[in-house]
């Protein structure tokens, strides 16, 4: 098991009563003054996190306080050179919405180069409102994503010769990648979903790793199921795994872990989005907006917003507690979805000071992080075989 | 009585609905699909043999995936009407659809005699700052019915009365449209050159409520058109031949006249 510690690098100081935030909020409540100090600051937590011997996970979004590392590769790219040993996973780079695969081949690469090997390459179809953002066309994110991650897979391999490619949305002549990564042919992929079982399936076959955020257990039980299905029939090309993200907080005592977890729950109640940014025509398949019509509002995503400590503890989608009581939960959750590979911590959101995040990541990576460590990866081809027979 | 079809070209299926008695006429829908129970077309079949096509994506009529812009539908549709028998009749575009006869009165210029277009889409008149259409996207669906609609109200349907079949249509049709409109939004930015190519008379019908875009981008639109006037319909908004169908159809025999 890999922990890697994440924080969408929050902007929290603006409104709070504000009832849309992610899209439309004016940037005239973005104080660069403050963001100056919360990007450094973030920075220096990453850089914490390499000493304490944890991954870092990176992601983006736009036009967002809730996450104003707007450039992950940017991100990625200073922490390549100011780290030392962690893992560096962008989880993900918005494929269709960059709508320049090749320009993100380039980056990888050179990340990848300047880190000596450490960068994790994931891509992402990017969350609904996304497509207002970049203006991308929601009715093909999804075959834009595939689309994308071959260009950018067949521009790394492609090292005898230049190749061409023309494709249903990207045409390139002679891509010839300079520099290619360091780590042969090409960085670990990784991919999110988070319902459709497709997702899954095909990370599986590929040798991706699999990753989803912030789902009760049973929700993540069948994605992983999947994956492990398919990993069966179709055996890796190496690496590969599934990947869960909970909100994560350790402290001394329950009652302290308890004010941190209330910090972190920022995340699910602050970022709003007005409805229909949340469902774009065409993002969703037709089958599932016929559902959606049926329905008068996402139960899950009520429950997430409202629900008590306890209620998000019981689902996994809170790790929280005293050190043993945070690895009892892991391991629970270990258990009740079949088993996982790495541990996406989101381990500060909204106001969470310095000093807490740090005690937290530190509490962690001394005290839950030896106790995880050894937990089974998703099984190896020939132990997974033989337990599927 | 209707008679439905599904009509197969260039491998996509076209839905086909015709009624009436008379002259041949083609009408093309809004991306909405309000008309074909409506007062509206009921009216016309009075006079004119209807041949309500549902363009490629909206309702029964399929949507192959290289189908990107409405120039693409519009290919389709005047094979259909080759396939059909028909030419030089005149015909009417609603909203989308209105758009959509608009490509393809500039690919055949002699296909349609008479061309009425309701509250049609398709060019963009104004700077990269301004917006022609108001964004229905950035609004959402209550925010964009109120600027469609003089009463939105009365236009609303309750979802939980309709079937599965009923509500997968109405699901593909707001799928689809963003698959034409998106981007760029609403229209073709080739189409305000080579709308002089419009042959047919063209009557250009416009709700005075619209909410999407106002008279001023009719009448900017008809100046594109060689032989094109506007007509404003009061007490409507973007769908004026739903929301005061005798006053379009009014307009529309006027100008169809005795028109082949």
């Amino acid at each position: 098991m890999r922990a890697w510690h994440f924080t969408e690098m929050p902007y929290p100081h603006y409104p709070q009563d504000e009832p849309a935030t992610r899209i439309n909020l004016p940037n005239k409540f973005f104080d660069p003054k403050i963001g100056a100090e919360l990007y450094n600051r973030y920075l220096d937590e990453h850089m914490v996190a390499d000493e304490l011997g944890l991954d870092i996970m990176l992601n983006e979004h736009h036009q967002t306080p809730s996450c104003i590392d707007t450039c992950a590769p940017l991100t990625a790219a200073i922490l390549a050179r100011q780290t030392r040993n962690a893992r560096i996973c962008i989880l993900g780079n918005p494929i269709g919405h960059r709508n320049d695969p090749i320009r993100v081949a380039e980056e990888m690469a050179m990340i990848d180069c300047i880190s000596r090997g450490r960068l994790d390459c994931g891509f992402v179809r990017g969350v609904p409102y996304e497509v207002y953002a970049a203006n991308t066309n929601p009715t093909y994110t999804g075959e834009k994503l595939w689309d994308g991650i071959d260009l950018v897979t067949q521009a790394w391999r492609a090292v005898d010769a230049p190749v061409n490619y023309e494709g249903r949305f990207w045409h390139r002549r002679s891509i010839n990648v300079w520099p290619r990564p360091l780590q042969t042919p090409h960085p670990q992929i990784w991919v999110t979903g988070s319902s459709d079982l497709e997702t899954p399936r095909r990370c599986a076959e590929r040798g991706y790793v699999f990753a989803n955020f912030l789902l009760p257990h049973d929700k993540v039980k069948p994605l992983f199921d999947t994956y492990r299905k398919h990993f069966v029939e179709h055996g890796l090309p190496g690496g590969g795994g599934c990947a869960y993200m909970p909100l994560v907080h350790v402290a001394d005592s329950d009652s302290e872990a308890d004010k941190g977890a209330e910090e972190l729950r920022w995340y699910l109640t602050a970022p709003r989005a007005e409805p229909h940014f949340r469902n774009p025509p065409g993002y969703m398949p037709v089958i599932a907006n016929v559902k959606a019509m049926r329905a008068t509002q996402n139960p899950n995503d009520r429950a997430a917003r409202t629900a008590s400590l306890d209620w998000l503890r019981e689902q996994g989608i809170l790790i929280s507690g005293t050190p043993d009581n945070v690895v009892k939960q892991i391991k629970r959750f270990y258990d009740l979805v079949g088993g996982f590979d790495h541990l996406l911590m989101m381990d500060h959101a909204g106001f969470m000071g310095h000093e807490r995040t740090v005690k937290a990541m530190t509490l962690f990576a001394r005290e839950v992080y030896p106790q995880i460590k050894d937990l089974p990866r998703t099984r190896p081809l020939k132990v997974a075989r033989a337990a599927a027979e | 009585m209707a008679s439905e079809a599904l009509v197969t070209i260039g491998g996509a299926e076209i839905e086909v609905t015709r009624c009436g008695n008379g002259r041949p006429l083609l009408l093309l829908p809004g991306e909405d699909m309000l008309e074909a129970e409506s007062a509206f077309v009921a009216g016309l079949a009075k006079k004119f043999e209807v041949i309500l096509a549902s363009p490629p994506g909206f309702g029964r009529s399929s949507r192959p995936d290289w189908l990107t812009q409405p120039a693409d539908q519009a290919y389709l549709l005047l094979s259909l009407l080759k396939k059909l028998g028909l030419a030089r009749v005149p015909a009417i575009g609603c909203s989308l659809g209105g758009w959509i006869a608009a490509e393809m009165a500039v690919m055949d210029d002699d296909g349609f005699s008479r061309l009425v277009l309701i509250d049609p889409y398709g060019v963009k008149l104004g700077g990269p700052t301004e917006r022609d259409f108001a964004d229905i996207y950035q609004l959402g669906p209550a925010k964009s019915a109120a600027l469609k609609f003089r009463e939105p109200e009365k236009m609303k349907r309750d979802l939980s009365k309709l079937g599965d079949d009923e509500l997968t249509r109405i699901a593909r049709n707001l799928e689809s449209f963003a698959r034409f409109g998106w981007e760029p939004y609403l229209h073709n930015p080739k189409l305000k050159h080579l709308l002089y190519r419009v042959a047919a008379p063209t009557l250009i019908l416009w709700g005075e409520q619209d909410g999407i875009a106002g008279v001023d981008y009719a009448r900017g639109f008809a100046k594109l058109i060689p032989d094109a006037r506007v007509a404003t319909i009061a007490g409507a908004s973007h769908y004026p031949h739903i929301e005061q169908p005798d006053a379009a159809l009014r307009h529309i025999t006027d100008f169809l006249g005795d028109a082949p």
